[in-house]
C-alpha cells in the first residue's frame, strides 16, 4: 500500500521483573506485547481497544521508541526506526507525537500554557519566538489567546487535554498516538474533545492511533479497529465489520459487556458473561491466551496457538472456532 | 405504598477552602425506597460523593452539614459519633471505587468479614466464620473455604470488589451505597460486579444507591435515577421516563452527547462545569444552557413534577418536548 504511514510487524515487548522471595531471587518475564502487527494509512485512525494490561500503552510507547521493543519492526514513512541513528530518530520524532490519558499529570505545573506549547519547538531547535504559532495552536484547539499566560491549574480537565493536543500539534506531526485521551473527562466534555480530533484530522490530514477502553468512542472515531487481549491482537479490521460481526469470542464478549444507554435495549439484550479476570501476562495460558475464559474452548485451544485469518466479513481474527 | 428507607431533605454541605467557603451540596432532596436501585449521575464535582459521605457521617467534623437525613425515621444529621458508628455497617453501608484501600492488607479475607459481623451481632467466632463463607459464596467467590484464608493481595481487582460487597452486606443493611464501584474495573469484570449487586438487591431486599458517571450502567441496573449538577438535583424519575423524554436541559445535553452507532457528529454540552467556590447565580446551568433566559440568572429552580419526571428548571413547561436520543 502506497498510502501507508506506519507499519508495525511482529512487535514484541517483554519486561523483566525482579521478584525477591526470601533468599530466592527469580527473574520473571512480563509478556506485555507479543507478535503484534498492523498498519495505519495516511489520514486514517486505528482504534486500539482491550482491557487494562492488554498491552495498548506499551504498543504506543514502542511506536514512538519511548521504550525499546524486544523485537519486531516499526516502519514510519517506509523507514525502519530501529535502524536509525540518534540524530535521525530525533528528526523523525517531530513527526510522531503522543498525548497521554491524564490531562493533570502531563503538563508542567510551573510552566505557562504558552511555554508548554512552544517547548517542543524549542527542543527541536525551530527558530523564532513562536508567539504567533502558540496563538494559532490555541485557536486550533478551541482556546483563546489570553490562555497562553495562564498556568495549568487554572484549567479544567477538558481544557488541559486541549492544551496537551496543542502541544502535540506544534511540530505538525503526521502521526499522533492518543493514549486514552478522553477517559479522564466527563461525557459532556468528551464529545467536544472527540470532535476536535475529527476536525483536526480533516483539516491537517494526520493519522491517529487511538487507544481506549471505551468501545463506543472508538466505534465513533476509528476507521479500523484492533482488539487486544493479553498482549496479542485477537481481531483486527474495518470498524463496521468488527462491530457488526465480531468473529472472535473475546470481541463478542467485550461488546456485549458494554452497557448501552438505553433501558429497553438493556432489558432484552442477550449478554455473554465472562468468568474470572484476565490472567497474568507473566504466565499467559498456552495456545490461545483467551481459552481460560472462553465458553467455546476445546482441547486444541490449549495446544495450538490460533493464527489471524481472514473472515467472511473482511476482518481477521485468531480463533480455532470463530463466530460467524 | 412504597416504604422510604432514606429521606434526604435540604441537605447542604460546605467546606472551608483557601479560596473561601465551598458549598459542594446546595440543598438536595432525595428519597430511597425499600429494595430499589437508585442511580445517581452527574459530572465530576457535582456533589455525588459528598452527599452520601455526609449521609454516612463520614465527613470530618469541621465540615458544615445541615438539613435532614432520616434513615427508617431516625435523624442522622447531628447524631452522635457513637450512634453513627452503630449505623454504619449495620443499617447503611458504603463501598468505593478502589477496593484495595478499603481492605486491611495484613488480615485474612475471612477474618475481615467475621470482624464486621461480630462488631454488630453477638456471634461466636465459629458461626461468624461460617457466615463469612456463605457471604463469599453469595458474592460469587469460588472455593470460599480456601479463599477465606487468603490475603487481599492474592485477589484480583474484581475479586476484591466482591469481598468488599460481602463485608458491606454482612449485617444485611437497609441501604447499600456504592460510589463508582466499577469505574476502576474492566468492562467484562464490571458486568460481573453489577450482577452481584443486583443479586444482593434481589435476595436480601437491600436498597442500593449506585453512584456513577456512566449512563449505560444506569440503564442496565437502575430502577430510578437522580441527576445532579453543581450540588443540586436537577432531575429525577424512572429510567424509562428519563431516557425516553428527558426534560431538564442538562439531562438532554448529557444524553445527546453520547456516541452512538453511526458517524453523526457528537453534540457536546458547551462550556465547562462551574467553579463551585463561585457557582453561577440562579440556575447554575445557565451559562451552558441552550434555553437560558433572563429569569434563569436570578431564580434557583427547585424540583417540580412535569409529566412523569421531577425537574428543576424554571422554563421546563415552555421547552419543546425532547427527542428520544437512543
Ligand atoms: N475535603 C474537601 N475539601 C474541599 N472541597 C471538597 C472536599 N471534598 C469535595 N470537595 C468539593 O466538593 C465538590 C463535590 O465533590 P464530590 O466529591 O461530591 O464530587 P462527585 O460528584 O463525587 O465527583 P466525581 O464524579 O469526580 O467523584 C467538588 O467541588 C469538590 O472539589
Ligand atoms: N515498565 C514496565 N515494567 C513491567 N511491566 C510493565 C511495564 N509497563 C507495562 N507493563 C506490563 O505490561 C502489560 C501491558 O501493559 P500496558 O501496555 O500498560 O497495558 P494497557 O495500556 O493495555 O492497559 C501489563 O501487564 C503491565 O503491567
Ligand atoms: S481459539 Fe479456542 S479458546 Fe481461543 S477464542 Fe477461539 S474457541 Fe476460544
Ligand atoms: S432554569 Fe433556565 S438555565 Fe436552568 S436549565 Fe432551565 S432553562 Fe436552562
Ligand atoms: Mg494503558
Ligand atoms: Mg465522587
Amino acid at each position: 500500500m502506497s498510502d501507508e504511514l506506519l507499519k508495525v510487524t511482529n512487535l514484541v515487548k517483554n519486561f523483566e521483573l525482579r521478584v525477591d522471595k526470601g533468599a530466592r531471587r527469580r527473574k520473571r518475564i512480563v509478556q506485555a506485547v507479543t507478535n503484534v502487527s498492523f498498519s495505519v494509512a495516511k489520514g486514517q485512525t486505528l482504534g486500539l481497544v482491550g482491557e487494562s494490561g492488554s498491552g495498548k500503552t506499551t504498543v504506543g510507547r514502542c511506536i514512538l521508541r519511548l521504550i525499546e521493543p524486544t523485537s519486531g519492526s516499526v516502519e514510519f514513512e517506509g523507514q525502519e526506526l530501529g535502524s536509525l541513528k540518534f540524530e535521525e530518530m530525533r528528526a523523525l520524532r517531530r513527526k510522531m507525537q503522543i498525548v497521554f490519558q491524564d490531562p493533570f499529570a502531563s503538563l508542567d505545573p510551573k510552566m505557562t500554557v504558552g511555554a508548554s506549547i512552544s517547548e517542543p519547538l524549542i527542543v527541536q531547535g525551530v527558530p523564532g519566538d513562536h508567539a504567533d504559532k502558540v496563538l494559532e495552536l490555541l485557536e486550533l484547539v478551541g482556546l483563546s489567546a489570553d490562555h497562553a499566560q495562564r498556568f495549568p491549574h487554572e484549567f479544567s480537565g477538558g481544557q488541559r487535554q486541549r492544551i496537551g493536543v496543542a502541544r502535540a500539534l506544534a511540530l505538525n506531526p503526521a502521526l499522533i498516538v492518543l493514549d486514552e485521551p478522553v477517559s479522564a473527562l466527563d461525557v459532556s466534555i468528551q464529545a467536544g474533545v472527540v470532535n476536535l480530533f475529527e476536525d483536526l484530522q480533516s483539516r491537517l490530514g494526520m493519522s491517529y492511533v487511538f487507544i481506549a477502553h471505551d468501545l463506543s468512542v472508538v466505534r465513533h472515531i476509528a476507521d479500523r479497529v484492533a482488539v487486544m487481549y493479553l498482549g496479542k491482537i485477537v481481531e483486527i479490521g474495518d470498524q463496521e465489520a468488527v462491530y457488526a460481526n465480531p468473529t472472535h469470542p473475546y470481541t463478542k464478549a467485550l461488546l456485549s459487556a458494554v452497557p448501552l444507554p438505553d433501558p429497553k435495549t438493556e432489558r432484552t439484550r442477550n449478554r455473554i458473561m465472562l468468568e474470572g479476570d484476565v490472567p497474568s501476562p507473566v504466565n499467559p495460558p498456552s495456545g490461545c491466551r483467551f481459552r481460560t475464559r472462553c465458553w467455546k474452548a476445546q482441547d486444541v485451544c490449549a495446544q495450538e496457538e490460533p493464527m489471524l485469518a481472514v473472515r467472511p466479513s473482511g476482518q481477521m481474527s485468531a480463533c480455532h472456532f470463530p463466530e460467524s | 405504598m412504597t416504604e422510604k428507607v432514606l429521606e434526604i431533605r435540604d441537605l447542604h454541605v460546605t467546606f472551608d477552602t483557601p479560596s473561601g467557603p465551598l458549598e459542594a451540596v446546595r440543598g438536595i432532596d432525595l428519597d430511597v425506597e425499600a429494595g430499589e436501585l437508585l442511580g445517581v449521575v452527574g459530572e465530576s464535582g457535582s456533589g455525588k460523593s459528598v452527599s452520601f459521605l455526609a449521609t454516612m457521617g463520614l465527613l470530618p467534623a469541621r465540615v458544615r452539614v445541615t438539613g435532614s437525613v432520616l434513615l427508617a425515621g431516625e435523624q442522622l444529621i447531628g447524631a452522635s459519633n457513637k450512634y453513627m458508628r452503630s449505623v454504619r455497617g449495620r443499617l447503611l453501608s458504603m463501598i468505593f471505587q478502589d477496593p484495595l484501600s478499603a481492605l486491611n492488607p495484613v488480615h485474612r479475607i475471612g477474618d475481615q468479614i467475621s470482624e464486621m459481623l461480630q462488631s454488630h451481632q453477638s456471634l461466636s467466632s465459629r458461626d461468624a466464620a461460617k457466615r463469612a463463607m456463605e457471604l463469599l459464596d453469595i458474592v460469587g467467590i469460588p472455593q470460599p473455604s480456601d479463599r477465606a484464608r487468603q490475603y487481599p493481595h492474592e485477589f484480583s481487582g474484581g475479586m476484591r470488589q466482591r469481598v468488599i460487597i460481602a463485608i458491606a452486606i454482612a449485617n444485611n443493611p437497609k441501604v447499600l451505597i456504592a460510589d463508582e464501584p466499577t469505574t476502576a474495573l474492566d468492562v467484562t469484570v464490571q458486568a460481573q460486579i453489577l450482577e452481584v449487586i443486583e443479586r444482593v438487591q434481589d435476595r436480601f431486599g437491600t436498597a442500593v444507591v449506585l453512584i456513577t458517571h456512566d449512563l449505560g450502567v444506569i440503564a442496565r441496573v437502575a430502577d430510578r435515577v437522580n441527576v445532579m449538577y453543581a450540588g443540586r438535583n436537577v432531575e429525577q424519575g424512572t429510567i424509562d421516563n428519563l431516557f425516553d423524554h428527558p426534560s431538564h436541559p442538562y439531562t438532554r445535553g448529557l444524553l445527546a452527547s453520547l456516541p452512538r452507532p453511526g458517524k453523526q457528529r457528537l453534540k457536546p454540552i458547551t462550556g465547562f462545569p462551574p467553579n463551585m467556590v463561585k457557582p453561577p447565580r440562579g440556575c447554575a446551568f445557565h451559562p451552558r444552557c441552550d434555553f437560558a433566559a433572563d429569569i434563569c440568572k436570578s431564580e434557583m429552580p427547585n424540583l417540580v413534577s412535569y409529566g412523569n419526571l421531577q425537574t428543576a428548571c424554571v422554563r421546563a413547561r415552555e421547552l419543546p418536548k425532547s427527542e428520544r436520543f437512543v
